[in-house]
């Protein structure tokens, strides 16, 4: 309870900060669980550190993740934001020679625990990608694969409207669900492919740049989706589009890339995390403010 | 006014100057690029014209020494040293028909099944898988006679011990086809984009559902296409099939396991071509055009299947 009440006024106090700046145009209605503390979390890293056949992509990363919020990973491209995202679901176990260390807590449970199976971890934490990757099926076989595949039989044809009404896409696509998930446009696709993800009710979604295909308009129906979907799941998003950080995350973590003394090994290194606003608009690492203000990057 | 004329004139004949230096690099081409280019054209040209003519030679050929043989008797006959000119393939289509629906029994599971272990799940950085790859190519351009000699120590004698019956021939036949089986399959479940193996295990599917729902459905085209043309060229092999047990001359229907001799189509063109009788020679050329015929329509119907199914990612 203290710390609903400390609250309001941080959210206050950041938005009092934004005006000042007026840097980023940042819409508070999204912002309804953001704040300093978590009321509950769903991820809890500690001291991650992901190599590739033994050279470091990320190092040392500890951040939470916040329940029912949107948590945005930005920083420059080859920092390790996708990486990290992919750690999330274990689909880093799919490279070859891809080591994960670290403790990296689900709800409390270790996911990389020795009883744990990938398989049943990523029925939990869906994933969308930066291209869209429908399945070359119909509209309906493309949503109801998930179901499928987790034996239900029954009731299939409410699990697709209801996941395609979630993803705002039924009203495009009702009288043609038989036709070919290749015919509709790229938003769609994106759209269809955040449907297919919903249709098997995960707690949380992972989304890798999931607009950075995509026109600005059908970006903007994501964006919509994410801050609608965001009463049911998780969202972690990467993003490389500093905007869509600011307008659809609570939380936003900076990752930067980090170089060793000779030069010759890189690895992405969290700068900061906090409030998404905090982030954008009082960042307390200069290097975040140099970065989210477009001085470097 | 007039150094303004005099301006105005030296204008004009610098643009005319310049143009007229534009189009003379425009237009002329040197020459020894328009003979260089002539030549390469036409020796390309005649490549293509050589290897149409062997074509075209073949078909001809055929067709005016073996059309006068071709009837429903052709078919439906058996041969007949007394009766040439009633003689036909019979049982050598009976015993074809039956050689490659073995070839399609044995080959498909297998060589699927390979292509699917060797592509989803191998690990290309051991030596081991490297070398299983760098043999299946190699097997795919041993000599045809050379199947035939393994069928004979493997299969018709030897640890499987058939005797020479018809089901030898078959597996003869699918291990000769099975690398070709194996690398067309590969190169279609290679074609399947990453993003949809990615994308379905992202759902929560075993690597096994991915495998079953998402990439053998999307690479089967490609996969029967390859398939077609295996079984076209199991069709038309004659060396392996005459040390595993294809009899010269047979003038009953041959049965799978029957151990009284089986023939094939090439096999049967391969004996009537021997015999020095004009008739036999006719038959056999129209048994040439029957092959041709079959042949040209089961790789038509492979391309026609490739272009019409394959997906475009």
């Amino acid at each position: 309870m203290a710390q609903d009440e400390t609250r309001p006024e941080a959210a206050r106090e950041t938005r009092e900060a934004a005006a000042e700046r007026a840097a980023i145009a940042v819409r508070p209605e999204f912002r309804s669980n953001a704040a300093a503390g978590f009321e509950d979390k769903v991820f809890e890293m500690r001291g991650i550190d992901v190599r590739y056949s033994g050279v470091a992509a990320v190092k040392g990363i500890s951040m939470d993740v916040g329940h029912k919020e949107v948590t945005a990973l930005i920083g420059p491209s080859g920092c390790g934001k996708s990486t990290l995202l992919r750690c999330l679901n274990r689909m880093n176990d799919l490279i070859p020679n891809a080591e994960v260390e670290g403790e990296l807590l689900y709800h409390g449970e270790d996911l990389y625990g020795p009883k744990v199976d990938p398989v049943q971890v990523r029925k939990l934490i869906g994933m969308v990608f930066q291209k869209p990757n429908p399945f070359p099926k119909s509209i309906y076989d493309n949503i109801a694969f998930g179901p499928r595949i987790l034996g239900r039989k029954d009731g299939l044809d409410e699990t697709v409207e209801k996941a395609l009404r979630r993803a705002a896409l039924w009203d495009e696509v009702k009288d043609r669900l038989k036709n070919n998930a290749f015919g509709l446009s790229g938003g769609q696709q994106q759209r269809l492919c955040i449907a297919r993800c919903i249709a098997v009710e995960p707690d949380v979604i992972l989304m890798d740049e999931p607009c950075s295909a995509l026109d600005p308009i059908s970006t903007g129906k994501i964006e919509d989706l994410m801050i609608e979907l965001k009463k049911e799941f998780s969202i972690v998003i990467v993003t490389h589009n500093m905007q869509q950080a600011a307008r659809v995350s609570d939380r936003t973590a900076f990752l930067m890339v980090e170089l060793d003394a000779e030069e010759h090994n890189r690895w992405g290194r969290l700068v900061e995390y906090d409030v998404t606003e905090k982030i954008f608009t009082n960042p307390a690492d200069k290097r975040t403010e140099d970065y989210v203000s477009g001085k470097v990057g | 006014m007039e150094a303004g004329g005099a301006s105005a004139q030296r204008n004009r004949l610098a643009t005319a100057g310049a143009r007229a230096t534009t189009e003379a690099m425009l237009r002329d081409q040197p020459r020894g690029d328009v003979i260089r280019n002539t030549i390469f054209a036409g020796l390309l040209l005649l490549a293509v014209l050589i290897a149409l003519a062997g074509l075209t030679a073949l078909l001809i050929q055929a067709f005016v020494r073996g059309s006068s043989a071709l009837s429903l008797d052709l078919i439906t006959n058996p041969p007949s040293t007394a009766f040439p000119e009633k003689a036909g393939y019979r049982p050598a289509i009976i015993g074809s028909l039956q050689l490659i629906a073995g070839v399609i029994l044995f080959v498909v599971p297998v060589g699927v099944g390979a292509a699917i272990y060797l592509e989803e799940y191998a690990d290309n950085s051991r030596w081991w898988n490297r070398l299983v790859e760098i043999n299946i190519q190699n097997l795919a351009a041993v000599p045809s006679i050379i199947y035939g000699i393994l069928g004979l120590a493997f299969i018709v004698r030897g640890p499987l011990d058939l005797g020479f019956i018809l089901v030898a021939g078959s597996l003869t036949l699918a291990l000769l086809v099975l690398p070709m089986v194996i690398i067309a399959s590969r190169e279609a479940l290679r074609a399947v984009p990453d993003s949809i193996r990615q994308g379905s295990l992202a759902l929560g599917a075993t690597q096994w559902q991915t495998i079953r729902r998402q990439v053998l459905p999307a690479s089967i085209p490609g996969i029967a296409t390859g398939v077609i043309l295996a079984v076209s060229r199991a069709l038309g092999e004659t060396a392996p099939l005459l040390l595993v047990g294809a009899t010269v001359f047979v003038t009953f229907d041959p049965t799978p396991f029957g151990d009284d001799g089986y023939s094939a189509m090439p096999v049967q063109i391969f004996n009537y071509a021997l015999r020095p009788q004009d008739e036999f020679q006719t038959l056999a050329f129209a048994g040439v055009i029957l092959m041709l015929v079959v042949l040209l329509a089961m790789n038509s119907f492979a391309i026609w299947l490739r272009n019409r199914y394959e997906q475009r990612w």
